[in-house]
């Protein structure tokens, strides 16, 4: 298919409950080979067939890089989104064929850095359980800070708290605990990266004081995969492929062009790598952009989407693609 | 400005105030001009978090008496570059993130405060620099790898093992010099003039 999507036939070999809101599935490679090497930050877009509708989501590899028998990730159950996590909860089970992509690195970790700094908030921890195992291997510097909203929620805190003692800490929403953000800012060696996943309020409030306190934007790193979001039926014509289709409420753009056997590129689906990049041609309407790729200066433009998230409201749009 | 013949040549901007809570300026000769002028347009209070490390060189000595002006909350003045090199090291080494680096005056100055920026941890592209005064270059001599300092004529002898070096637009940001390749190595006898092309 597209671009960097090469595809690997993969078994689920386990699935585990973490808590109420987690599950943790187990992916094997179905001959039994070595899975790709990747590194501590790479996600792999997951394919599912639910009824008629194809899924293919983003999820954070959490496993250590150092062992490639197996890929593990874990997904938040959400009651409210699009369905892919609740496929993965209620319909995947193991022993079940499935079809994922190569790893692709979009939040990797700087290793010129004389530190690295990682700020976590709820199952945001995923891709930070890979880049510690990576970083204890080869003894870097690092400091975690996991905030969760209940001890019973903070999946994986234990375990990491465990393995790496003081260098780990927890906050709890419920007892009114949060990171104590500039102060940890304000103490960390020349050389220090910083490293946020979490919700896009915990990623804009830790950049907004990274930035005042003085870090350049080359030492802070974030990921945060936006879900498509539902919204208005749309209509567009796609240019260079002669066709004019129509974007379901619960439809990304993509995906109706798609469904419409047209081909775009595309790597991570959620508003983070580029690849998707459309030019439009013409447009007479308000384009609702959701990525985290284009700049706030594009995005007032109004030249370029990326139909991995955004949607438009208006009259016509017409898309060089 | 220079302009671009090489993607390694370096290429240098203005100052401008960043946001940190520290700000750390390295400069040297006419350099302290484009401190004094970013100061123009700094907030109130900036200077009073700020360092300067200043090489007057054979600039006029007013300068340092304004940069003093300035009142920052440290002001050092050095006779070389080389002797400035240990405390801009021990500063950065002890330094917390939120210092911002200013360089400005001559490439030499620009490139060693870098390199010892870089070694500290700081993406270049986060280093304010401001090129200010002569264009002499920092010059590395590719087979003996000595540095030749104050390099203004092309074709320049290699101040260690004496080859008359070509020097290149070819720039190492963690050498801090251009490169001088031999000129004649085929001929030693043909012996191309000098010229003045560095100011």
């Amino acid at each position: 298919m597209s671009t960097g999507t090469t595809k690997l036939d993969v078994v689920v070999a386990d699935i585990v409950t973490v808590n109420d809101m987690v599950k943790r599935f187990h992916f094997r490679r179905r001959d039994g080979g070595l899975l790709p090497t990747f590194s501590g930050g790479a996600h792999v877009v997951v394919e599912m067939q639910d009824g008629d509708t194809p899924r293919l989501n983003p999820y954070s590899l959490m496993s250590s890089p150092l062992d490639t028998r197996e890929y593990t990730i874990s997904v938040r159950r959400d009651d409210a989104g699009r369905g892919g996590s609740l496929f993965l909860h209620q319909r995947v089970e193991p022993g079940q064929a499935m079809v994922i992509s190569y790893p692709v690195n979009l939040f990797s970790l700087d290793l010129r850095a004389k530190k690295h700094l990682m700020l976590a908030g709820g199952i945001g921890i995923t891709p930070f359980l890979a880049q510690t195992a990576q970083l204890s291997a080869e003894g870097g510097a690092f400091e975690l800070h996991y905030s969760v909203r209940t001890a019973a929620l903070a999946s994986y805190g234990g375990e990491l708290q465990s393995r790496y003692g003081r260098r780990v800490s927890l906050y709890h929403d419920d007892r009114g605990e949060q990171i104590p953000l500039d102060r940890l800012l304000a103490a960390q060696p020349l050389g220090t990266h910083l490293y946020i996943c979490g919700p896009s309020g915990m990623i804009d409030w830790v950049r907004g004081r990274a930035a005042a306190l003085g870090w350049p934007a080359e030492a802070v790193h974030y990921e945060h995969f936006s879900a498509p979001q539902p919204g208005l039926p749309f209509t567009v014509t796609l240019a260079a492929s002669g066709k004019t289709i129509r974007v379901g409420e619960q439809q990304s753009l993509l995906e109706a062009m798609e469904q419409a056997g047209v081909d775009p590129p595309y790597l991570c689906r959620g508003g983070v790598c580029g690849q998707c990049e459309t030019d439009v041609v013409s447009c007479e309407g308000t384009f609702l952009h959701n990525d985290h790729w284009l700049s706030e200066d594009e995005h007032r433009a109004g030249r370029k989407i990326m139909p991995c998230v955004s949607r438009f409201e208006g009259n016509s749009l017409v898309l060089d693609r | 400005m220079p302009p671009q013949s090489i993607i390694s040549r370096p290429v240098y901007g203005m100052l401008s105030p960043q946001p940190g809570r520290e700000h750390l300026f390295v400069a040297d000769a006419q350099g302290a001009e484009a401190i004094l002028d970013m100061a123009a347009a700094a907030p109130d209070g900036f200077f009073a978090g700020a360092q300067i490390v200043y090489i007057p060189r054979d600039a006029d000595p007013s300068l340092a008496e304004r940069l003093k002006a300035l009142s920052p909350a440290m002001f050092y003045e050095g006779p070389s570059v080389a002797a400035a090199m240990p405390r801009l090291r021990q500063t950065l080494a002890t330094a917390r993130m939120g210092l911002r680096v200013y360089l400005a005056g001559t490439e030499g100055l620009i490139g060693q405060a870098m390199q010892a920026a870089l070694e500290a941890g700081i993406d270049h592209s986060s280093i304010q620099t401001e090129h200010r005064g002569s264009l002499a270059r920092r010059v590395q001599c590719v087979h003996c790898k000595g540095i030749t300092e104050d390099v203004t004529t092309q074709p320049v002898t290699c101040a260690h093992c004496g080859l008359l070096l070509f020097v290149r637009d070819h720039y190492s940001r963690r050498i801090a010099a251009f490169q001088g390749v031999c000129i004649n190595a085929e001929d030693p006898s043909e012996i191309p003039p000098a010229e003045e092309a560095f100011r």
